[in-house]
């Protein structure tokens, strides 16, 4: 097979520029944080050549390397993206250099050590997005986790520790789960096979195949492991911790790609390898993933925290990410993918906006704030977009897959049932009350505290430059998702037909 | 022909004669050198590197020494050199030359400079046991080598004398281990009576019978279990452990949990192949004899170390008894291994033993560098010492991270492959328990990185930085842990070549 090196040259990038990072005299911040800015840039251009070069009528996987590692197992460094993933490697690509750019001020103490995990953490994201083999793949998913404890634990709020511990150790522990499977699954391959493989094309056609009682074991590990990552109500508890306590760009990455990596996962694995026991669970799946939506919802509405409220606010929209998924029509699928990539720029840019009044006042309870609108108009009006792209409002990108998830699971014939539908879109009423209530206690009425009169100053230029872009898409997106559509629709259309393969008329 | 036959066992056991002889020259050494010891620590480097030399030359010359007289059973002798047996010897010769760089850095050695003739013979006498030990077929010379490897042990845990804890641990190592050897004994004297042999092979033939009395053989077995298990530290005869650990110098503790360990594992599993396995099927896996039920023993008994050593962890705040607890928790994990009982268990006994001796000795050594600095290993004088001293947290991290078995280090392949040796055996509930442990280990290993680096270094907190045979010494360890975190195709082929165990 034809190898393609463009995929590799993007994890070198990262990989090479962390390294590169460490022989930096630490007290050169500048040159440091321009240096860790170049090298996620350099990032960006070469994932937007492997976008140009991207064929998107092909629903193969493209731009394949694979070369052989160990031999005596079959594994193999084995890459290559299709639509769903390059989307996700863009968006990785993306928002790495505008946190980084993001955390310009914030990040003082440890500077070098901190755009080295964050450089390492993009390779980890980029990894997982691109792997084509398990193994590959777990080694990525794993690594990431030490950055992140760190980017928790050292740069984090005053809870950070208890943050970091937790996030750890309930990651781990639904990936150790994982990799039992992901053995096993090898392991039954070589009784098919004749060889033991990683290989995720080969293993492919093998997943399928598995008698029915197996089958269900793995299923549910590598759900498990991604539930936890997504995290699906009720696995959610790690989430508000890490988020409350990570530093602005730590928060701004974990929810904009980190949280996407368990969504892909049901994607790239559930469904494909497990596509039985997929349509068998979807239903289950599907009702949890209803009361996440809901009880999401109704927690944010009690927070007194923003950061809290926008955590809680990512466990109800993930929830309609895994409902979209699950419902396993194209257009769920399409507005699942589409929704993992919207709440990456919504909660994205809720975070960068609440991490610069915290950088302003160091407070993040809604009761101080009150009245800003007067002090900082231009910030108000760049939350208010935020905002309203979080709710879903018709025009920004947020209408548009909650909409294909609606539909989508409106016609599913796997969950066969409106109600999920209608618990669905309640969900939506919701999100539109606990975040424009937020909005106006913290944006409209009076000054409440005099305090606020010399703290607070209006967005800078730096801060604009890292929010525009975002807002940007945010605008292309709801405008004409068409160009977004398209390159998922081919690889969706791939996936669900591997799924009605083998589950015959369960799915029309 | 008695000659050639002498001449041939001898050439069979030229490793050891060499290891004798060092021992030798190292006690004279001592006496002629007497006023200025500065060289001995030389001599023993260069004793170690003979016996590692003429251990790998003996890759290829294979048989068994000593050979018994029994006419049926005249092929067998009392000591096996195969290819099982040559790993495991690498694994102890390149752990002792290790254990000897860190005695030249040592500050506990350094302080009984007078001694030190002693304490490196002791060494010796620790390694000449191992050495018997791995390549035992006969129960008496099985006591003996144990018996040499116990007393050597139990000198040089309380060699120092620095502190109370020393002697501490020496009475206790003593006192338990003259208990199970105790034990081992009499449960050798119990199969002597029932077989009327002492060869391993010949009690192998015998026991196939079927007027084996049945429950005097299990007893027996128990009892010899015991004195092994006593050896690998497994519960329920690890208690010694976490004070022995913590009261010995910290080069010894590292021996004890790395080199003694290996030497009792081979112990184990030569004993159990060679005892109790009929025949290895053509797909590597080995049918036991049916008279005693070594998987239930062995699950039963691999889950209760790693648990308790594990849960036993959590709690402590002494950074050589954290790695104390860890390392009965990975005799645990090591067991697995054998309870699949496949030549694919054994592959991955061998390369969970090659990575775990890198990363728990990188791990002693971190904590042997710091404590010679600020004289303690209690985990609150590590807070912010990641900042302070860069290179030595970051590699302390490394062989933590490895020890916790996340990718891309070489703990990682330990654990994959027990785990696909378990899940190829349809023990994927074992895999399970095992991977729970895993999470459990997961949080007091963190906790070392949690105090390193999530605690702000204070005015007080020292700069560590290690001299630059040091620092060559763990760069070797950590690039060794993560090169084979990566690319270990060097140890699987080296661990696919050792599998074959004299015999059967």
């Amino acid at each position: 097979m034809e190898q393609n090196l463009l995929l590799t040259y993007l994890l070198l990038t990262p990989i090479i520029g962390s390294v590169l990072v460490l022989f930096l005299k630490k007290e050169q911040k500048q040159l440091i944080r321009l240096f860790g800015l170049a090298v996620s840039l350099v990032a960006f251009v070469v994932s937007l050549v492997v976008y140009f070069e991207f064929n998107q009528a092909n629903p193969q996987f493209q731009f394949i390397h694979q070369v052989i590692w160990i031999k005596s197992l079959n594994i193999s460094y084995h890459v290559g993206v299709d639509g769903i993933s390059l989307l996700l490697v863009l968006l990785t690509t993306f928002l790495t250099p505008l946190t980084l750019l993001s955390s310009w001020k914030a990040i003082e103490k440890n500077l070098k050590m901190f755009t080295f995990s964050m450089l390492f953490l993009e390779v980890g994201m980029l990894g997982v997005f691109i792997s084509l083999d398990l193994f590959l793949f777990y080694i990525f998913w794993e690594a990431m986790l030490i950055p992140m404890y760190f980017i928790i634990g050292i740069w984090g709020g005053e809870r950070r520790i208890y943050a970091a511990v937790k996030f750890f150790i309930f990651t781990m522990f639904g990936s150790l789960l994982m990799l039992v499977a992901i053995i096993w699954l090898a392991v039954y391959a070589s009784t098919t096979l004749g060889y033991f493989t990683t290989n995720l094309i080969e293993l492919y056609k093998v997943g399928p195949t598995i008698p029915h009682q197996i089958q269900t074991w793995m299923f549910g590990a590598f759900f498990l492991s991604f539930a936890i990552k997504v995290p699906l109500f009720p696995l959610h508890t790690w989430l508000p911790d890490a988020h409350v306590e990570a530093p602005t760009a730590g928060s701004v990455i974990l929810a904009g790609v980190l949280l996407k990596m368990g969504t892909y996962g049901f994607v790239r694995f559930c469904l494909p390898l497990f596509p039985q026991s997929s349509v068998q669970f979807a239903p289950i799946i599907s009702v949890v993933a209803v009361i996440g939506i809901i009880y999401g919802a109704l927690v944010s509405m009690a927070q007194t925290d923003m950061k809290k409220l926008v955590a809680y606010s990512s466990v109800s929209h993930l929830g309609f990410v895994v409902l979209g998924i699950f419902a396993m029509t194209v257009e769920s699928i399409q507005g699942a993918v589409i929704q993992m990539i919207n709440h990456g720029l919504s909660t994205g840019a809720l975070f960068l906006l609440v991490g610069v009044l915290y950088e302003r006042t160091h407070r993040r309870d809604i009761a101080f704030y009150g009245g800003i609108a007067k002090l900082v108009p231009l910030y108000s009006t760049v939350l208010m977009i935020a905002t309203l792209s979080s709710i879903g409002l018709p025009g920004l990108n947020g209408f548009v897959g909650e909409f294909l998830i609606l539909i989508g699971s409106f016609k599913s014939s796997v969950l066969n049932s409106w109600w999920f539908t209608i618990f669905a879109a309640t969900g939506v009423i919701f999100a539109a009350v606990y975040m424009l209530w937020m909005y106006q206690r913290v944006v409209f009425g009076e000054v409440k505290n005099e305090a606020l009169k010399h703290e607070l100053t209006d967005m800078n230029l730096r801060e604009m430059i890292v929010i525009v872009p975002i807002f940007i898409f945010i605008v292309w997106i709801g405008v004409y998702p068409n160009m977004f559509l398209k390159l998922t629709e081919a690889s969706t259309q791939s996936i669900l037909q591997q799924v009605g393969t083998f589950t015959g008329n369960l799915l029309k | 022909m008695a000659n050639t036959n002498l001449y041939q066992s001898l050439s069979l056991i030229v490793p050891e004669i060499v290891l004798t002889i060092a021992l030798l020259v190292l006690v004279t050494a001592d006496l002629i050198f007497h006023k200025d010891k500065k060289s001995i620590p030389f001599v023993a480097l260069a004793g170690i590197l003979l016996t590692g030399y003429f251990t790998l030359i003996q890759i290829g010359n294979y048989g068994f020494a000593f050979q018994t007289s029994a006419s049926a059973f005249k092929h067998y002798g009392m000591f096996a050199s195969d290819p099982f047996s040559i790993f495991f010897k690498v694994i102890v010769i390149v752990s002792s030359l290790l254990i000897v760089f860190f005695s030249f850095s040592s500050d506990e050695i350094q302080k009984i400079t007078d001694r030190i003739g002693e304490y490196y013979a002791l060494i010796f006498g620790m390694i000449l046991g191992m050495y018997f030990m791995i390549s035992a077929t006969d129960l008496i010379l099985i006591y003996l080598s144990l018996e040499l490897l116990s007393l050597s042990s139990y000198v040089l845990s309380g060699f120092t004398k620095l502190r109370d804890r020393d002697s501490e641990a020496a009475l206790k190592y003593l006192l338990y281990g003259a208990v199970s050897s105790g034990l081992m004994l009499f449960g050798i004297s119990l199969i002597y009576g029932l077989t009327g042999s002492t060869n391993l092979y010949i009690i192998n033939s015998l026991i196939q019978s079927p007027d084996v009395n049945l429950f005097t053989l299990a007893f027996a077995v128990i009892l010899i279990f015991a004195g092994i298990g006593y050896k690998i530290s497994s519960a329920p005869f690890h208690f010694w452990t976490p004070d022995v650990y913590e009261g010995a110098p910290i080069t010894i503790t590292a021996f004890l949990s790395v080199a003694s360990k290996a030497a009792g594992f081979a112990l184990l599993i030569r004993f159990v192949k060679t005892t109790f396995v009929s025949y290895t099927d053509p797909n590597g896996m080995w049918q036991l004899i049916n008279v005693f039920d070594w998987k239930t023993l062995l699950i039963s008994i691999s889950i209760l170390t790693m648990t308790l050593g594990n849960f036993s962890a959590l709690w402590q705040d002494n950074l050589k008894r954290m790695l104390a607890y860890s390392s009965i928790a990975h005799a645990g994990y090591i067991l697995l291994g054998l309870v699949v009982f496949s030549d694919q268990g054994l592959k991955a006994i061998f390369i969970y033993f090659a990575v775990y001796m890198l990363m728990n000795l990188g791990a002693f050594l971190i904590v042997m560098l710091i404590a010679n600095k600020i004289g303690s290993e209690e985990i609150d004088d590590y807070n912010g010492l990641g900042f302070t001293s860069p290179f030595l947290g970051v590699a302390f991290t490394i062989f933590l991270i490895s020890l916790t078995g996340l990718p891309p280090t070489a703990g990682f392949i330990g654990k994959l492959y027990l785990f696909i040796a378990l899940v190829d055996a349809k023990m994927i509930a074992v895999a399970v328990i095992a991977l729970l442990n895993s999470v459990v280990s997961l949080y007091y290993y963190v906790r070392v990185l949690k105090h390193m680096y999530l605690t702000s270094p204070t005015k007080d907190t020292p700069a560590v930085s290690a001299s630059l045979p040091n620092t060559i010494l763990v760069s070797a360890l950590v690039l060794a842990t993560l090169v084979f975190g990566l690319y270990f195709s060097p140890v699987v082929d080296a661990a696919e070549s050792s599998l074959f165990i004299l015999g059967l």
